[in-house]
């Protein structure tokens, strides 16, 4: 089985508000910075992964690619977590020797953006919309006061989790807030969706990035460290947020990620680096114990100990995460570009010695998952 | 804008019904309306009248309101008692944490809305 690996990684020159800046122009900025990163040029592209809008072949295109394989997969911020999968199957099958995955999106500044309303007669329009909900954040928390009430979460102990990537953002200059919070300052944020407060909400940025997957031979010759690709997953669970099975738990986020670590051949005490979507606070609560670093219900106390932070065994989002580094939208992008940082060596709040990294994404509102388990060693 | 497959639900709300399908070969009851069986792709499906008894299962207080709404207000996902979930607005009571108590008993009720009827629940002790 051929050796796939990470070749080159890089965002957009900057993030944050970028309201001069199209859609497009992220893809492409992020697109050019991934392919001088991996030491190569737009013509050794030969595959295409993105999400619409703009979408792979507006990217190719503007870019001057001329791919043999092409993914549109859209599964919300994970997508860019399925692509890599899929890039590796690709490259394995001789379909494309190197793929360009990219992301753009101005979340903030809505510059050629499409307006995401749900088309009128999907189950969503008929059997959610009508009860007032305002997108990700009447959304995505609903199933958080059920997980409150049967395991006992605290509100102090959803608030650390905010508390403690502002720890890690304090450490990395790209990150959007950076002033040290409490938890105090959490509980005292304006009220955005009960239980969720202004502080345990992500922001809504500008920005992109772009990966360069190809085989490990083909990256002998270039410039940085392989990044490998040990072990991959991909799921659903539900496009309505209402039809989860279980609302103290995520389905997707468990199938995914136990399908990464068997494929990885790894076991949690392998992992030196994690990177969990964090839209919401409650987000890596759910991701802590759905992909089993924890027992059930032990997510926040783990969080709140400072177990993930700096100095603890499990360092979890640590270029900040949604709630203080960046989120354009589709975060997943800064979730693998912060793994590839780590594991190379040249993060801002540099894990001493990681080898192992885990991301794991969230697509919609837990209606979709994706994780990847990658290592700077086979 | 309901499709061949809802259009039951929705006439049978705007009679004051709340009507889910069931699977013929499983038995079992599922909502949101669709061509076939989730639990086991069947297309032998029944309409049947829930009782229209649920609990609370969880919610969330939006503070930013859509338009048309008076924000806060809550936005719920009750367990009906014949077990499929779904998503609703809580009336007749005041939509505060202290009012919403998970697993509370609500029983539903409609509302005109526009050229569609909706289900909603309200609280059992208030009723
Ligand atoms: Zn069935």
């Amino acid at each position: 089985m051929t050796d796939v690996v990470i070749a080159g990684a890089a965002e957009t020159d900057e993030i944050g508000v970028l309201p001069h800046h199209s859609t497009l122009r992220l893809h492409v900025e992020g697109a050019r910075n991934a392919v001088a990163d991996a030491g190569l040029r737009m013509s050794d592209i030969d595959g295409i992964a993105s999400v619409s809008s703009p979408g792979p072949v507006m990217v190719a295109h503007a870019l001057g690619v001329a791919p043999r394989w092409i993914d549109g997969t859209g599964v919300g911020g994970t997508s860019f977590l399925l692509h890599v999968r899929h890039a590796v199957e690709a490259i394995r099958a001789g379909h494309a020797s190197t793929v360009l995955i990219t992301h753009g999106e101005s979340g903030r500044s809505r510059v050629g953006a499409a307006r995401g309303a749900f088309p009128a007669s999907s189950p969503n329009a008929q059997f959610e919309a009508p009860y007032g909900v305002t997108g990700p954040p009447s959304m995505f928390t609903i199933p958080l006061l059920r997980y409150m009430k049967e395991f006992g979460l605290t509100a102090e102990q959803l608030a650390s989790v905010a508390v403690v990537q502002r720890e890690w953002a304090s450490r990395n200059p790209r990150a959007r807030y950076r002033d040290p919070i409490t938890v105090e300052d959490v509980l005292a944020s304006k009220m955005i969706s009960y239980p969720l407060h202004l502080l345990e909400c992500c922001l809504v940025t500008d920005g992109g990035g772009a990966l360069v997957v190809t085989s490990a031979e083909r990256a002998r010759d270039l410039p940085r460290p392989p990044v490998h690709i040990l072990g991959t997953g991909e799921t659903f669970e539900s496009p309505l947020i209402s039809q989860m099975a279980d609302f103290t738990t995520s389905a997707a986020f468990r199938r995914s990620s136990a399908d990464a670590f068997a494929e990885a051949g790894i076991t949690h005490s392998d992992v030196d680096h994690v990177m969990i979507y964090d839209a919401f606070a409650h987000v890596p609560v759910y991701g802590l114990e759905d992909m089993g670093f924890v027992g059930r219900g032990e997510a926040g106390a783990f969080i709140a100990e400072g177990r993930t932070a700096p100095g603890g065994e499990l360092p979890l989002n640590t270029n900040g995460g949604g709630l203080s580094y960046t989120h354009t939208g589709m975060y997943g992008m800064f979730l693998v570009q912060e793994s590839v940082r780590q594991l190379r060596g040249q993060a801002a709040a540099q894990v001493p010695g990681a080898e192992v990294s885990v991301a794991l994404g969230n697509g919609g509102m837990f209606m979709a998952a994706g994780t990847l388990v990658l290592s700077n060693h086979t | 804008m309901p499709t061949p497959e809802t259009q039951p639900f929705f006439d049978a709300a705007a009679r004051g019904e709340l009507r889910i399908q069931r699977c013929l070969d499983c038995g079992r009851p599922f909502f949101h309306p669709r061509p076939c069986c989730p639990f086991c792709a069947s297309a032998d499906l029944e309409w049947f009248t829930t009782s229209g008894r649920a609990t609370l299962y969880s919610y969330t207080i939006t503070h930013r309101p859509a338009p048309g709404f008076e924000a806060p207000y809550a936005i719920a996902v009750v367990q009906l008692a014949e077990g499929p979930r779904m998503m609703t607005n809580i009336v007749g009571v005041e939509n505060t944490p202290g009012n919403l108590v998970l697993d509370m008993d609500l029983r539903v009720t409609f509302e005109q809305r526009g050229d569609v009827t909706i289900p909603q629940f309200t609280p059992v002790e208030v009723a």
